[in-house]
């Protein structure tokens, strides 16, 4: 299980569910889940497109993924956010399936794209993918106080002079970085919860800001770890252990 | 005889027709339930429901059961579990919704992957998560047919008392209306409308046709009964000329055919934007 040749999706999976676990915790707290399971979906294209182009996927993803906040920020300025997002993520998984109809290998390509493909990441991809996580967190860091003062208490953020627009871009930009890491790995579908599940639980277990969202990335570690080692063991897929495992322990916090 | 847009031969289709009912039912019952979804800001809930069934569907291609039992089954699993981790605040909506999806897409990812390497059914993914209107058996008709009509009678005798709960659930529940029966009743038609087009135009395109004629017609209507008529005819319109586009598609591109999913999504969107300049108005309330 910890042969070399798997050395890189042990790697990866741990940088990821650091990057996942700690944005989760404002997802949560700005109860953005809808926009966290459509902005990956918003990715799928990208992935689509790379492969038909034969350019980087991970390249092809953050494209999408910025398209796809840009096309959430439009359009929820003029309507309402929830339909907004609802024909984000439709419109762009059409397109997805469509430049995949249009390319040879149809139907590996999808399961791949939907739900990721972890036992088979190279290890070209490792570098950017670190980068990226590395990115995220240094950001998140750098505007933790605002970002979590404007999450968790509007009014209040908006008393003490912070740019509530400009926080939001801000916020679903960190969402694109993660989502174009994530794909690879955990596909499009379950990125999500990742993103949810982790930080849900650390929520409902500590109060203060800072120690739930140090235990939400302790949880999404044990959470990326326990399903590689099932799925190493079972052969099953990863995406299974994941959203099983993420929703059992979103309700055992529950019951705690 | 000449036929430029192939329309002789798009009637004479026996799949056409098929899709053409199979879409027309599956947008009425959508553009109804989706009316109350919109009012009630479940677009969350109503795309996991639609991808819950995905779960089901991938699962009934394992046993070799029917498709239309296995998307509805697990639909109404979904939103049971959903009523009882509770839709009622904000908070908690977002959340239980979110379980029940992370839950059911772990699900469906075993199953197709099962679907892939046991039964060797390569396209099983495809066909559950993208699905094709032109794929859906004649036999399926008379059922789904029955179903619709079944949840259409039900928003009817209901439709005062659940539209009343859409906007206000607390005057509702101080006029006597049951709350909580009725809410997970919306709860199940909300999972039928979801399976069912999830299994015609497929599971990520059911939300396009969940909210997007729904929430054009709300800024259209000026009546609660246009909302529904709008909404209908927006939905019947992006179906059936979605798939004439995809029908037509086969002749422009030599021979490939683009997917139907593609135009009828592409329309709602433009059904949906052209509302939103048609009468802009700023919303305040989401």
């Amino acid at each position: 299980m910890f042969a070399t040749f798997y050395w890189n999706t042990w790697l990866a999976a741990s940088l990821l569910a650091l990057a996942a676990g700690s944005l989760g915790f404002f997802v949560i707290l700005r109860r953005n889940a809808f926009a966290a399971h459509a902005l990956p979906l918003a990715a799928f294209p990208g992935g689509a497109l790379a492969t038909f182009l034969g350019i980087s996927p991970l390249l092809g993803l953050a494209g999408f993924a910025l398209l796809g906040v840009l096309f959430l920020r439009l359009f929820s300025r003029q309507g309402r956010r929830d339909v907004a997002i609802g024909l984000l993520l439709s419109s762009f998984l059409a397109l997805g399936g469509l430049l995949l109809s249009l390319g040879r290998e149809y139907a590996a390509r999808v399961y791949g794209l939907l739900f990721g493909e972890a036992w088979a990441i190279p290890a070209q991809s490792l570098q950017p993918l670190a980068v990226l996580c590395v990115l995220l967190l240094l950001l998140l860091l750098w505007q933790f106080r605002p970002l979590l003062l404007q999450s968790s208490s509007p009014a209040l953020a908006s008393a003490a002079a912070i740019p509530m627009d400009r926080m939001d871009w801000f916020f679903l930009l960190l969402l694109a970085i993660v989502c174009a890491a994530a794909v690879p790995l955990v596909g499009t579908l379950l990125v999500f919860t990742l993103l949810v599940s982790p930080a849900a639980a650390a929520q409902r277990l500590l109060a203060r800001p800072l120690a739930a969202w140090l235990l939400s990335m302790l949880l999404a570690e044990i959470l990326v770890w326990s399903a590689l080692a099932l799925s190493y063991w079972s052969n099953w897929p990863l995406g299974f252990f994941i959203g099983t495992l993420g929703a059992g322990l979103f309700l055992s916090s529950r019951r705690w | 005889m000449t036929d430029p847009l192939h329309l002789l031969t798009f009637w004479q289709n026996e799949a056409v027709r098929t899709a053409l009912w199979i879409g027309a039912v599956a947008a009425l019952l959508n553009a109804v339930v989706g009316v109350f979804t919109v009012l009630r800001h479940h677009g969350f809930a109503g795309h996991a429901l639609g991808d819950s069934s995905s779960a089901g569907g991938s699962l009934s291609i394992f046993l070799g059961i029917g498709s239309l039992w296995g998307f509805l089954g697990m639909a109404w699993i979904a939103a049971l579990v959903m009523g009882w981790l509770g839709l009622g605040r904000a908070q908690s909506r977002d959340l239980s919704t979110g379980v029940v999806l992370g839950a059911t897409l772990g699900v469906s990812a075993l199953f197709l992957y099962f679907d892939v390497t046991v039964t060797q059914y390569s396209g099983a993914t495809v066909d559950v998560m993208f699905g094709s209107l032109f794929a859906v058996a004649p036999k399926l008709l008379l059922p789904i047919f029955l179903t619709v009509f079944l949840a259409i009678a039900l928003v009817l005798i209901f439709y005062r008392q659940l539209l009343l709960i859409a906007a206000d659930p607390q005057l509702a529940q101080a006029s006597g209306v049951p709350v909580r029966r009725l809410e997970l009743l919306y709860l199940l038609l909300l999972g039928t409308a979801a399976a069912l087009s999830a299994l015609s135009i497929g599971v990520i395109l059911a939300t396009a046709l969940l909210l997007g004629p729904a929430a054009a017609a709300l800024r259209l209507a000026r009546r609660p009964w246009q909302c529904f008529l709008y909404a209908f005819l927006i939905a019947l319109g992006s179906v059936w000329l979605g798939i004439y586009l995809a029908f037509a598609s086969y002749y422009y591109n030599q021979g490939t055919s683009w997917p139907v999913s593609f135009f009828v999504v592409v329309l709602l969107l433009l059904a949906y934007l052209t509302s939103l300049y048609w009468r802009p108005r700023p919303v305040r309330s989401s």
